[in-house]
Protein backbone atom coordinates (compact mmCIF):
# COMPACT_ATOMS: atom_id res chain seq x y z
CA UNK A 1 0.00 0.00 0.00
CA UNK A 2 1.70 3.40 -1.14
CA UNK A 3 1.86 6.03 1.91
CA UNK A 4 -0.65 8.60 1.46
CA UNK A 5 0.94 11.06 4.50
CA UNK A 6 1.97 14.21 3.19
CA UNK A 7 3.81 17.56 4.36
CA UNK A 8 2.36 20.99 4.12
CA UNK A 9 5.46 22.81 5.82
CA UNK A 10 5.55 21.22 9.59
CA UNK A 11 2.20 20.00 9.17
CA UNK A 12 1.74 16.04 8.65
CA UNK A 13 -1.59 15.44 6.46
CA UNK A 14 -2.49 11.46 6.74
CA UNK A 15 -3.76 11.91 3.23
CA UNK A 16 -3.55 14.94 0.84
CA UNK A 17 -7.76 15.15 0.46
CA UNK A 18 -9.10 17.69 2.44
CA UNK A 19 -12.18 19.61 2.24
CA UNK A 20 -12.68 23.04 1.48
CA UNK A 21 -13.59 26.42 4.01
CA UNK A 22 -17.49 27.35 3.10
CA UNK A 23 -18.16 23.76 1.99
CA UNK A 24 -17.97 21.71 5.00
CA UNK A 25 -19.38 23.83 7.71
CA UNK A 26 -17.04 23.07 11.13
CA UNK A 27 -16.97 19.28 10.13
CA UNK A 28 -19.93 18.45 12.44
CA UNK A 29 -22.23 18.91 10.06
CA UNK A 30 -21.04 16.02 7.87
CA UNK A 31 -20.37 13.76 10.98
CA UNK A 32 -23.78 11.88 10.60
CA UNK A 33 -23.30 10.99 6.98
CA UNK A 34 -19.09 10.07 7.15
CA UNK A 35 -16.20 9.18 9.58
CA UNK A 36 -14.67 13.10 9.29
CA UNK A 37 -11.50 11.59 11.15
CA UNK A 38 -10.37 10.12 7.81
CA UNK A 39 -9.93 13.31 6.34
CA UNK A 40 -6.42 14.75 5.80
CA UNK A 41 -7.88 17.88 6.97
CA UNK A 42 -10.93 20.04 7.50
CA UNK A 43 -10.69 23.80 6.01
CA UNK A 44 -13.72 25.67 8.10
CA UNK A 45 -15.80 28.18 7.75
CA UNK A 46 -14.19 31.25 7.09
CA UNK A 47 -13.77 33.43 10.49
CA UNK A 48 -13.65 36.86 10.73
CA UNK A 49 -12.79 39.08 13.97
CA UNK A 50 -16.38 40.70 14.25
CA UNK A 51 -19.71 38.50 13.88
CA UNK A 52 -21.02 38.94 10.22
CA UNK A 53 -24.58 38.29 9.09
CA UNK A 54 -23.19 37.99 5.54
CA UNK A 55 -25.43 38.97 2.11
CA UNK A 56 -29.12 39.18 1.85
CA UNK A 57 -30.64 36.23 0.24
CA UNK A 58 -30.52 34.92 -2.69
CA UNK A 59 -26.62 33.82 -1.90
CA UNK A 60 -27.06 30.90 -4.61
CA UNK A 61 -27.82 30.31 -8.49
CA UNK A 62 -26.57 26.93 -9.77
CA UNK A 63 -25.26 27.45 -13.41
CA UNK A 64 -23.95 24.83 -15.93
CA UNK A 65 -21.69 22.41 -14.16
CA UNK A 66 -21.45 24.65 -11.31
CA UNK A 67 -22.88 27.35 -8.57
CA UNK A 68 -22.22 31.05 -8.12
CA UNK A 69 -22.29 32.03 -4.32
CA UNK A 70 -22.46 35.13 -2.49
CA UNK A 71 -22.73 34.04 1.39
CA UNK A 72 -20.26 37.06 2.12
CA UNK A 73 -18.51 35.06 4.85
CA UNK A 74 -21.67 34.98 7.41
CA UNK A 75 -19.64 33.64 11.01
CA UNK A 76 -20.14 34.91 14.42
CA UNK A 77 -16.78 35.85 14.68
CA UNK A 78 -13.64 34.54 16.24
CA UNK A 79 -14.68 34.60 20.08
CA UNK A 80 -17.94 32.40 19.04
CA UNK A 81 -15.68 30.30 17.37
CA UNK A 82 -13.56 29.66 20.42
CA UNK A 83 -16.37 29.63 22.66
CA UNK A 84 -18.78 27.60 20.94
CA UNK A 85 -17.20 25.92 17.90
CA UNK A 86 -13.77 25.15 19.25
CA UNK A 87 -14.59 22.63 22.23
CA UNK A 88 -16.59 20.97 19.65
CA UNK A 89 -14.34 19.57 17.05
CA UNK A 90 -10.96 20.08 18.63
CA UNK A 91 -10.38 16.69 19.62
CA UNK A 92 -11.13 15.28 16.29
CA UNK A 93 -8.42 12.94 14.55
CA UNK A 94 -7.56 15.34 11.73
CA UNK A 95 -6.18 18.52 11.59
CA UNK A 96 -8.91 21.39 11.64
CA UNK A 97 -7.61 24.45 9.66
CA UNK A 98 -9.69 27.82 10.02
CA UNK A 99 -9.90 30.17 7.57
CA UNK A 100 -9.22 33.47 8.43
CA UNK A 101 -10.47 36.79 6.85
CA UNK A 102 -10.71 40.42 7.69
CA UNK A 103 -11.38 43.63 6.23
CA UNK A 104 -7.93 45.62 6.91
CA UNK A 105 -4.31 44.16 8.31
CA UNK A 106 -5.26 45.27 11.76
CA UNK A 107 -8.37 42.46 11.33
CA UNK A 108 -6.34 39.92 9.80
CA UNK A 109 -3.86 39.90 12.15
CA UNK A 110 -6.38 40.14 14.89
CA UNK A 111 -8.33 37.08 13.85
CA UNK A 112 -4.74 35.03 13.28
CA UNK A 113 -3.59 35.92 16.93
CA UNK A 114 -6.46 34.71 18.21
CA UNK A 115 -6.49 31.16 16.17
CA UNK A 116 -2.82 31.09 16.87
CA UNK A 117 -3.11 30.85 21.03
CA UNK A 118 -5.64 27.79 20.12
CA UNK A 119 -3.52 24.53 21.33
CA UNK A 120 -5.28 21.98 18.33
CA UNK A 121 -5.63 24.64 15.77
CA UNK A 122 -2.03 23.53 13.70
CA UNK A 123 -2.41 26.34 10.55
CA UNK A 124 -4.17 28.69 9.19
CA UNK A 125 -5.67 29.80 5.50
CA UNK A 126 -5.49 33.16 5.24
CA UNK A 127 -8.16 34.20 2.58
CA UNK A 128 -6.93 37.28 1.01
CA UNK A 129 -9.71 35.78 -2.10
CA UNK A 130 -12.92 36.00 -0.94
CA UNK A 131 -14.97 37.97 -4.04
CA UNK A 132 -18.12 38.69 -1.70
CA UNK A 133 -17.27 41.35 0.78
CA UNK A 134 -17.09 44.66 -0.75
CA UNK A 135 -14.22 46.19 2.00
CA UNK A 136 -10.78 44.01 2.13
CA UNK A 137 -10.89 40.27 0.83
CA UNK A 138 -9.84 40.08 -2.13
CA UNK A 139 -8.78 43.43 -2.44
CA UNK A 140 -5.58 42.19 -0.71
CA UNK A 141 -5.35 39.37 -2.98
CA UNK A 142 -5.11 41.15 -6.61
CA UNK A 143 -2.13 42.96 -6.23
CA UNK A 144 1.28 41.06 -5.02
CA UNK A 145 1.81 44.45 -2.92
CA UNK A 146 -1.48 44.11 -0.80
CA UNK A 147 -0.71 39.74 -0.79
CA UNK A 148 2.91 41.12 0.63
CA UNK A 149 1.56 43.76 2.87
CA UNK A 150 -1.39 41.10 4.92
CA UNK A 151 1.39 38.32 4.48
CA UNK A 152 3.80 39.74 6.10
CA UNK A 153 1.98 41.22 9.31
CA UNK A 154 -0.02 37.94 9.89
CA UNK A 155 3.54 36.17 9.44
CA UNK A 156 4.87 38.53 12.66
CA UNK A 157 2.64 37.50 15.26
CA UNK A 158 1.38 33.62 13.72
CA UNK A 159 4.24 30.88 14.14
CA UNK A 160 2.72 28.01 12.58
CA UNK A 161 1.63 26.55 9.52
CA UNK A 162 0.66 29.78 7.35
CA UNK A 163 -1.38 28.74 4.00
CA UNK A 164 -2.43 31.69 1.54
CA UNK A 165 -5.21 31.63 -0.02
CA UNK A 166 -5.36 32.79 -3.77
CA UNK A 167 -7.60 34.57 -6.02
CA UNK A 168 -7.82 33.20 -9.74
CA UNK A 169 -9.19 36.90 -10.57
CA UNK A 170 -6.43 38.52 -11.16
CA UNK A 171 -3.55 38.43 -14.40
CA UNK A 172 -0.61 36.70 -13.06
CA UNK A 173 -1.41 34.50 -9.97
CA UNK A 174 1.94 33.49 -10.23
CA UNK A 175 2.50 37.03 -8.67
CA UNK A 176 0.57 37.09 -6.33
CA UNK A 177 1.68 33.58 -5.41
CA UNK A 178 5.57 34.42 -5.08
CA UNK A 179 4.72 37.62 -2.82
CA UNK A 180 3.42 35.18 -0.21
CA UNK A 181 6.27 33.55 -0.38
CA UNK A 182 8.49 35.66 -0.18
CA UNK A 183 6.92 36.91 2.95
CA UNK A 184 7.66 33.61 4.45
CA UNK A 185 3.87 31.43 3.72
CA UNK A 186 4.18 27.97 4.72
CA UNK A 187 2.15 27.23 1.31
CA UNK A 188 -0.44 28.31 -1.24
CA UNK A 189 -3.68 26.66 -1.75
CA UNK A 190 -5.46 27.96 -4.82
CA UNK A 191 -8.02 28.58 -6.46
CA UNK A 192 -10.71 30.26 -4.77
CA UNK A 193 -14.01 31.10 -7.05
CA UNK A 194 -14.13 32.88 -10.18
CA UNK A 195 -16.39 35.84 -9.94
CA UNK A 196 -19.51 35.54 -11.99
CA UNK A 197 -23.28 36.91 -12.84
CA UNK A 198 -26.54 34.99 -13.36
CA UNK A 199 -29.36 36.77 -14.58
CA UNK A 200 -33.36 35.66 -14.16
CA UNK A 201 -34.60 36.44 -17.77
CA UNK A 202 -38.46 36.58 -16.70
CA UNK A 203 -37.66 39.14 -14.11
CA UNK A 204 -34.71 40.68 -15.88
CA UNK A 205 -32.40 41.25 -12.65
CA UNK A 206 -29.76 39.39 -11.23
CA UNK A 207 -30.13 36.56 -9.71
CA UNK A 208 -28.18 37.03 -6.48
CA UNK A 209 -28.67 39.97 -3.76
CA UNK A 210 -24.84 41.20 -4.45
CA UNK A 211 -25.38 41.54 -8.29
CA UNK A 212 -21.91 38.91 -8.42
CA UNK A 213 -21.15 36.26 -6.83
CA UNK A 214 -18.26 33.06 -6.82
CA UNK A 215 -18.23 30.58 -9.68
CA UNK A 216 -17.34 27.01 -8.68
CA UNK A 217 -17.98 23.12 -9.35
CA UNK A 218 -16.78 21.18 -11.63
CA UNK A 219 -16.68 24.41 -14.69
CA UNK A 220 -14.24 26.07 -12.65
CA UNK A 221 -11.55 22.93 -12.89
CA UNK A 222 -9.69 23.15 -15.95
CA UNK A 223 -9.30 26.79 -15.12
CA UNK A 224 -7.91 26.04 -11.38
CA UNK A 225 -5.65 23.13 -12.44
CA UNK A 226 -3.90 25.41 -15.16
CA UNK A 227 -3.28 28.00 -12.66
CA UNK A 228 -2.15 25.21 -10.41
CA UNK A 229 0.71 24.22 -13.12
CA UNK A 230 1.25 27.67 -13.33
CA UNK A 231 2.07 28.01 -9.60
CA UNK A 232 4.06 25.22 -9.10
CA UNK A 233 6.76 26.09 -11.97
CA UNK A 234 6.62 29.53 -9.63
CA UNK A 235 7.35 28.65 -6.19
CA UNK A 236 9.33 26.07 -3.72
CA UNK A 237 6.41 26.09 -1.03
CA UNK A 238 3.84 23.36 -1.27
CA UNK A 239 0.41 24.01 -3.26
CA UNK A 240 -2.80 22.83 -2.20
CA UNK A 241 -5.19 22.83 -5.19
CA UNK A 242 -8.61 23.57 -5.22
CA UNK A 243 -11.38 24.17 -7.85
CA UNK A 244 -13.90 21.29 -8.99
CA UNK A 245 -12.78 18.08 -7.91
CA UNK A 246 -15.30 15.75 -7.81
CA UNK A 247 -13.54 12.61 -8.00
CA UNK A 248 -10.38 10.97 -7.42
CA UNK A 249 -9.66 11.73 -11.47
CA UNK A 250 -9.78 15.25 -10.62
CA UNK A 251 -7.62 14.67 -7.66
CA UNK A 252 -4.98 13.29 -9.31
CA UNK A 253 -5.14 15.69 -12.00
CA UNK A 254 -3.88 17.94 -9.21
CA UNK A 255 -1.51 16.52 -7.90
CA UNK A 256 0.13 15.98 -10.80
CA UNK A 257 -0.05 19.46 -11.98
CA UNK A 258 1.72 20.17 -9.32
CA UNK A 259 -0.49 20.17 -6.00
CA UNK A 260 0.53 18.45 -2.84
CA UNK A 261 -2.48 18.69 -1.21
CA UNK A 262 -5.93 18.81 -2.38
CA UNK A 263 -9.53 20.47 -1.35
CA UNK A 264 -12.87 19.62 -2.63
CA UNK A 265 -15.83 22.10 -2.29
CA UNK A 266 -18.54 22.34 -4.05
CA UNK A 267 -19.19 18.39 -4.80
CA UNK A 268 -19.36 17.82 -0.84
CA UNK A 269 -23.25 18.89 -1.51
CA UNK A 270 -23.87 16.88 -4.57
CA UNK A 271 -22.06 13.75 -2.19
CA UNK A 272 -21.14 14.29 1.20
CA UNK A 273 -18.84 10.97 0.75
CA UNK A 274 -17.03 12.05 -2.30
CA UNK A 275 -13.65 13.00 -0.17
CA UNK A 276 -13.74 9.79 1.02
CA UNK A 277 -14.22 7.80 -2.34
CA UNK A 278 -11.59 10.47 -3.65
CA UNK A 279 -9.11 9.28 -0.43
CA UNK A 280 -9.77 5.71 -1.75
CA UNK A 281 -9.21 6.45 -5.32
CA UNK A 282 -5.89 8.09 -5.01
CA UNK A 283 -4.88 4.99 -2.93
CA UNK A 284 -5.78 2.55 -5.49
CA UNK A 285 -4.34 4.39 -8.44
CA UNK A 286 -0.97 4.64 -6.20
CA UNK A 287 -0.94 1.03 -5.78
CA UNK A 288 -2.08 0.23 -9.36
CA UNK A 289 1.00 2.22 -10.69
CA UNK A 290 3.53 1.48 -8.19
CA UNK A 291 3.99 4.82 -6.60
CA UNK A 292 5.34 4.13 -3.12
CA UNK A 293 4.10 7.37 -1.51
CA UNK A 294 1.62 9.79 -3.12
CA UNK A 295 3.96 12.80 -2.73
CA UNK A 296 5.45 11.36 -5.95
CA UNK A 297 2.68 12.33 -7.58
CA UNK A 298 3.11 15.95 -7.14
CA UNK A 299 4.29 17.81 -10.44
CA UNK A 300 4.97 14.28 -11.94
CA UNK A 301 3.53 15.10 -15.37
CA UNK A 302 5.47 14.59 -18.48
CA UNK A 303 5.57 16.94 -20.99
CA UNK A 304 7.21 15.92 -24.05
CA UNK A 305 6.66 18.22 -27.61
CA UNK B 1 -34.36 3.97 -2.30
CA UNK B 2 -36.24 1.86 -4.69
CA UNK B 3 -38.86 3.81 -7.01
CA UNK B 4 -41.90 1.42 -6.53
CA UNK B 5 -44.36 3.32 -8.24
CA UNK B 6 -44.60 6.83 -10.63
CA UNK B 7 -48.06 8.21 -10.82
CA UNK B 8 -48.54 10.71 -13.12
CA UNK B 9 -51.32 13.05 -11.38
CA UNK B 10 -51.34 15.37 -14.02
CA UNK B 11 -49.78 17.13 -16.77
CA UNK B 12 -47.36 19.22 -14.00
CA UNK B 13 -47.00 16.60 -11.35
CA UNK B 14 -46.57 12.89 -10.40
CA UNK B 15 -46.26 10.96 -7.07
CA UNK B 16 -42.88 9.22 -6.78
CA UNK B 17 -43.57 6.11 -3.76
CA UNK B 18 -39.92 5.09 -2.64
CA UNK B 19 -39.37 1.92 -0.73
CA UNK B 20 -35.93 0.96 1.20
CA UNK B 21 -34.13 -2.47 1.93
CA UNK B 22 -33.81 -0.82 6.06
CA UNK B 23 -36.49 0.33 7.99
CA UNK B 24 -36.86 4.26 7.26
CA UNK B 25 -35.40 6.41 10.29
CA UNK B 26 -38.03 8.37 12.41
CA UNK B 27 -39.17 11.11 10.04
CA UNK B 28 -41.04 14.67 10.75
CA UNK B 29 -44.20 16.03 9.07
CA UNK B 30 -42.54 19.00 7.29
CA UNK B 31 -39.35 17.77 6.79
CA UNK B 32 -37.46 16.94 3.66
CA UNK B 33 -35.33 14.68 1.15
CA UNK B 34 -32.52 15.70 -1.32
CA UNK B 35 -32.66 14.25 -4.11
CA UNK B 36 -29.59 13.63 -6.61
CA UNK B 37 -31.29 13.58 -9.85
CA UNK B 38 -28.36 11.40 -11.63
CA UNK B 39 -30.64 11.10 -14.72
CA UNK B 40 -30.46 14.75 -15.68
CA UNK B 41 -26.96 16.01 -16.76
CA UNK B 42 -27.75 19.60 -16.55
CA UNK B 43 -28.47 19.05 -12.72
CA UNK B 44 -25.34 19.55 -10.48
CA UNK B 45 -27.22 20.18 -7.03
CA UNK B 46 -29.01 17.95 -5.05
CA UNK B 47 -32.72 18.70 -4.82
CA UNK B 48 -34.74 19.46 -1.87
CA UNK B 49 -38.44 18.08 -1.69
CA UNK B 50 -41.19 17.88 0.93
CA UNK B 51 -41.71 14.73 2.25
CA UNK B 52 -45.81 14.04 1.21
CA UNK B 53 -46.35 11.04 2.82
CA UNK B 54 -44.60 7.93 5.13
CA UNK B 55 -46.53 4.66 4.54
CA UNK B 56 -44.61 2.91 8.02
CA UNK B 57 -46.96 -0.38 7.18
CA UNK B 58 -45.03 -0.51 3.15
CA UNK B 59 -41.75 1.13 4.56
CA UNK B 60 -42.80 3.71 1.46
CA UNK B 61 -41.83 7.25 1.40
CA UNK B 62 -43.98 9.48 -1.00
CA UNK B 63 -43.05 12.24 -2.84
CA UNK B 64 -45.11 14.92 -4.67
CA UNK B 65 -43.29 16.40 -7.28
CA UNK B 66 -43.67 19.12 -9.41
CA UNK B 67 -42.16 19.47 -12.70
CA UNK B 68 -40.69 22.86 -12.94
CA UNK B 69 -37.24 22.66 -14.14
CA UNK B 70 -35.07 20.09 -15.65
CA UNK B 71 -34.37 18.36 -12.69
CA UNK B 72 -37.87 18.03 -11.40
CA UNK B 73 -38.86 16.66 -14.75
CA UNK B 74 -36.14 14.74 -15.40
CA UNK B 75 -37.00 13.10 -11.39
CA UNK B 76 -40.33 12.60 -12.82
CA UNK B 77 -39.17 10.04 -15.65
CA UNK B 78 -37.66 7.29 -12.56
CA UNK B 79 -39.68 3.95 -13.06
CA UNK B 80 -40.83 1.33 -10.92
CA UNK B 81 -36.86 -0.62 -9.99
CA UNK B 82 -34.52 2.42 -10.83
CA UNK B 83 -33.17 4.00 -7.71
CA UNK B 84 -33.26 7.38 -6.23
CA UNK B 85 -30.20 8.55 -4.14
CA UNK B 86 -31.23 10.73 -1.20
CA UNK B 87 -30.63 12.58 1.59
CA UNK B 88 -33.05 12.56 4.91
CA UNK B 89 -34.43 13.33 6.83
CA UNK B 90 -33.49 16.82 6.71
CA UNK B 91 -35.01 19.96 8.31
CA UNK B 92 -36.76 20.71 11.64
CA UNK B 93 -40.51 19.91 10.85
CA UNK B 94 -43.67 21.08 12.03
CA UNK B 95 -45.13 21.22 15.87
CA UNK B 96 -46.80 18.65 16.77
CA UNK B 97 -49.39 20.07 19.91
CA UNK B 98 -49.27 18.05 23.27
CA UNK B 99 -52.26 16.12 23.55
CA UNK B 100 -53.68 18.65 25.75
CA UNK B 101 -54.81 20.57 22.61
CA UNK B 102 -57.75 18.07 21.88
CA UNK B 103 -60.91 20.13 20.91
CA UNK B 104 -58.84 22.72 19.29
CA UNK B 105 -59.21 23.59 16.03
CA UNK B 106 -56.09 22.68 13.34
CA UNK B 107 -56.13 24.35 10.28
CA UNK B 108 -53.40 23.18 6.99
CA UNK B 109 -53.51 25.32 4.30
CA UNK B 110 -51.53 24.74 1.38
CA UNK B 111 -51.11 26.05 -2.08
CA UNK B 112 -50.22 24.28 -5.42
CA UNK B 113 -47.16 21.82 -4.95
CA UNK B 114 -47.15 22.96 -0.90
CA UNK B 115 -49.60 20.75 -0.29
CA UNK B 116 -47.19 18.06 -0.25
CA UNK B 117 -46.19 17.76 3.40
CA UNK B 118 -49.54 18.59 4.90
CA UNK B 119 -50.77 14.98 4.07
CA UNK B 120 -47.89 13.93 6.44
CA UNK B 121 -48.62 16.26 9.02
CA UNK B 122 -52.12 15.77 8.85
CA UNK B 123 -52.10 11.83 8.88
CA UNK B 124 -49.65 12.95 11.83
CA UNK B 125 -52.31 14.80 14.11
CA UNK B 126 -54.97 12.32 13.52
CA UNK B 127 -53.10 9.37 14.78
CA UNK B 128 -52.97 12.25 17.89
CA UNK B 129 -56.52 11.60 18.01
CA UNK B 130 -56.70 15.28 17.01
CA UNK B 131 -58.94 16.77 13.93
CA UNK B 132 -57.25 18.48 11.41
CA UNK B 133 -59.15 20.48 8.14
CA UNK B 134 -57.32 20.97 5.00
CA UNK B 135 -57.90 24.10 2.78
CA UNK B 136 -56.00 23.87 -0.60
CA UNK B 137 -56.10 25.57 -3.52
CA UNK B 138 -54.96 25.28 -7.23
CA UNK B 139 -55.54 27.08 -10.13
CA UNK B 140 -58.02 24.72 -11.53
CA UNK B 141 -59.68 21.80 -10.46
CA UNK B 142 -57.48 19.42 -12.35
CA UNK B 143 -54.30 20.33 -10.05
CA UNK B 144 -56.09 19.40 -6.83
CA UNK B 145 -54.26 16.45 -6.19
CA UNK B 146 -54.81 13.59 -3.60
CA UNK B 147 -58.16 14.91 -1.99
CA UNK B 148 -58.91 11.33 -1.41
CA UNK B 149 -56.02 10.60 0.48
CA UNK B 150 -56.67 13.70 2.55
CA UNK B 151 -59.74 13.27 3.53
CA UNK B 152 -58.49 10.25 5.39
CA UNK B 153 -57.30 12.65 7.60
CA UNK B 154 -59.73 15.71 8.31
CA UNK B 155 -62.03 17.40 6.31
CA UNK B 156 -61.08 18.76 3.07
CA UNK B 157 -62.24 22.37 2.06
CA UNK B 158 -60.60 23.67 -1.20
CA UNK B 159 -60.40 26.86 -4.24
CA UNK B 160 -59.42 27.08 -7.19
CA UNK B 161 -58.43 30.23 -9.30
CA UNK B 162 -60.97 29.34 -11.56
CA UNK B 163 -63.90 28.72 -9.59
CA UNK B 164 -63.87 24.62 -11.26
CA UNK B 165 -64.20 23.09 -7.48
CA UNK B 166 -64.72 24.67 -4.12
CA UNK B 167 -64.30 27.97 -3.83
CA UNK B 168 -63.20 30.58 -6.42
CA UNK B 169 -60.16 32.63 -5.63
CA UNK B 170 -56.80 32.49 -3.55
CA UNK B 171 -57.19 30.16 -0.36
CA UNK B 172 -57.08 33.39 1.81
CA UNK B 173 -60.70 34.45 1.06
CA UNK B 174 -61.82 31.01 2.20
CA UNK B 175 -64.86 31.76 4.04
CA UNK B 176 -63.55 29.05 6.32
CA UNK B 177 -61.24 31.78 7.97
CA UNK B 178 -64.54 33.63 8.52
CA UNK B 179 -66.78 30.48 9.64
CA UNK B 180 -64.61 28.20 11.67
CA UNK B 181 -62.40 29.38 14.28
CA UNK B 182 -58.78 27.84 14.37
CA UNK B 183 -56.18 27.72 17.30
CA UNK B 184 -53.21 26.58 14.96
CA UNK B 185 -52.23 26.74 11.16
CA UNK B 186 -49.51 25.46 9.19
CA UNK B 187 -48.95 26.91 5.82
CA UNK B 188 -47.26 25.70 2.77
CA UNK B 189 -47.20 27.23 -0.90
CA UNK B 190 -46.14 30.17 -2.66
CA UNK B 191 -44.62 33.06 -0.45
CA UNK B 192 -47.23 35.63 -1.45
CA UNK B 193 -49.76 33.51 0.30
CA UNK B 194 -47.78 31.99 3.31
CA UNK B 195 -47.17 35.99 4.03
CA UNK B 196 -51.56 36.25 3.07
CA UNK B 197 -51.74 33.48 5.66
CA UNK B 198 -49.24 35.57 8.11
CA UNK B 199 -51.00 38.38 8.05
CA UNK B 200 -54.16 36.52 8.34
CA UNK B 201 -53.34 34.08 11.62
CA UNK B 202 -51.48 37.49 13.05
CA UNK B 203 -54.39 39.11 13.32
CA UNK B 204 -56.64 36.67 14.32
CA UNK B 205 -54.07 35.98 17.42
CA UNK B 206 -53.49 32.05 15.79
CA UNK B 207 -50.48 30.71 15.89
CA UNK B 208 -49.11 29.69 12.42
CA UNK B 209 -46.72 27.60 11.20
CA UNK B 210 -44.99 28.00 7.49
CA UNK B 211 -42.66 25.50 5.25
CA UNK B 212 -40.17 27.71 3.63
CA UNK B 213 -38.49 27.15 0.25
CA UNK B 214 -35.38 29.04 -0.13
CA UNK B 215 -33.06 27.78 -2.50
CA UNK B 216 -30.64 25.45 -0.97
CA UNK B 217 -27.24 24.10 -1.80
CA UNK B 218 -25.89 21.61 0.48
CA UNK B 219 -29.02 20.69 2.69
CA UNK B 220 -27.19 19.97 5.76
CA UNK B 221 -26.21 23.85 7.15
CA UNK B 222 -22.82 23.68 5.63
CA UNK B 223 -23.04 26.45 3.05
CA UNK B 224 -25.37 28.85 4.16
CA UNK B 225 -26.67 29.69 0.71
CA UNK B 226 -30.71 29.22 1.67
CA UNK B 227 -30.61 31.41 4.89
CA UNK B 228 -33.97 34.10 5.99
CA UNK B 229 -33.43 37.24 7.85
CA UNK B 230 -35.22 36.36 10.95
CA UNK B 231 -35.64 38.49 14.25
CA UNK B 232 -32.30 36.57 15.23
CA UNK B 233 -30.08 37.49 11.96
CA UNK B 234 -29.75 35.31 9.05
CA UNK B 235 -30.20 31.40 9.75
CA UNK B 236 -30.35 28.43 7.62
CA UNK B 237 -33.73 27.47 6.30
CA UNK B 238 -32.63 23.77 5.77
CA UNK B 239 -31.71 23.18 9.20
CA UNK B 240 -33.03 25.44 11.33
CA UNK B 241 -36.28 25.20 9.35
CA UNK B 242 -37.89 24.77 6.75
CA UNK B 243 -40.71 25.01 9.03
CA UNK B 244 -40.87 28.67 10.98
CA UNK B 245 -43.17 30.19 13.33
CA UNK B 246 -44.42 33.37 12.13
CA UNK B 247 -43.34 35.22 15.33
CA UNK B 248 -39.65 33.90 13.98
CA UNK B 249 -39.76 35.90 10.67
CA UNK B 250 -39.62 39.46 9.94
CA UNK B 251 -42.45 38.89 7.54
CA UNK B 252 -45.10 41.14 9.91
CA UNK B 253 -43.11 43.93 10.59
Amino acid sequence: MAELKVNIGKLLLKNPVTTASGTFGYGTEYSDFIPVERLGGIFVKGTTIEPREGNPYPRMAETSAGMLNAVGLQNKGADYFIQAIYPKIKDLDTNIIVNVNGSSIDSYVACAEKMAALELIPAIELNISCPNVKEGGMLFGVTARGTAEVVRAVRKIYPKVLIVKLSPNVTDITEIARAAEAEGADSVSLINTLLGMAIDVHKRKPVLSTLTGGLSGPCVKPVALRMVWQTYKAVKIPIIGLGGISNWQDAVEFLLAGATAIQIGTSNFIDPAVSLKVIDGIQSYCDEFGFKTVSELTGALEITI
Amino acid sequence: MKVVENKSLHTNYCLLKLKSDQALPPMLPGQFVQVRVENSPATLLRRPISIHYIDRDKNELWLLVRKVGNATRAMAKYQPGETLNLLLPLGNGFTIPSVTAHKQNFLLIGGGVGIAPLLFLGARLKAENLEPNFLLGARTKDELLQLDEFQKFGTVYTTTEDGSQGEKGFVIHHSILKNLRSDYIYACGPEPMMRAVARYAASALISCEVSLENTMACGIGACLCCVENTHEGNVCVCTEGPVFNIDKLKWLS
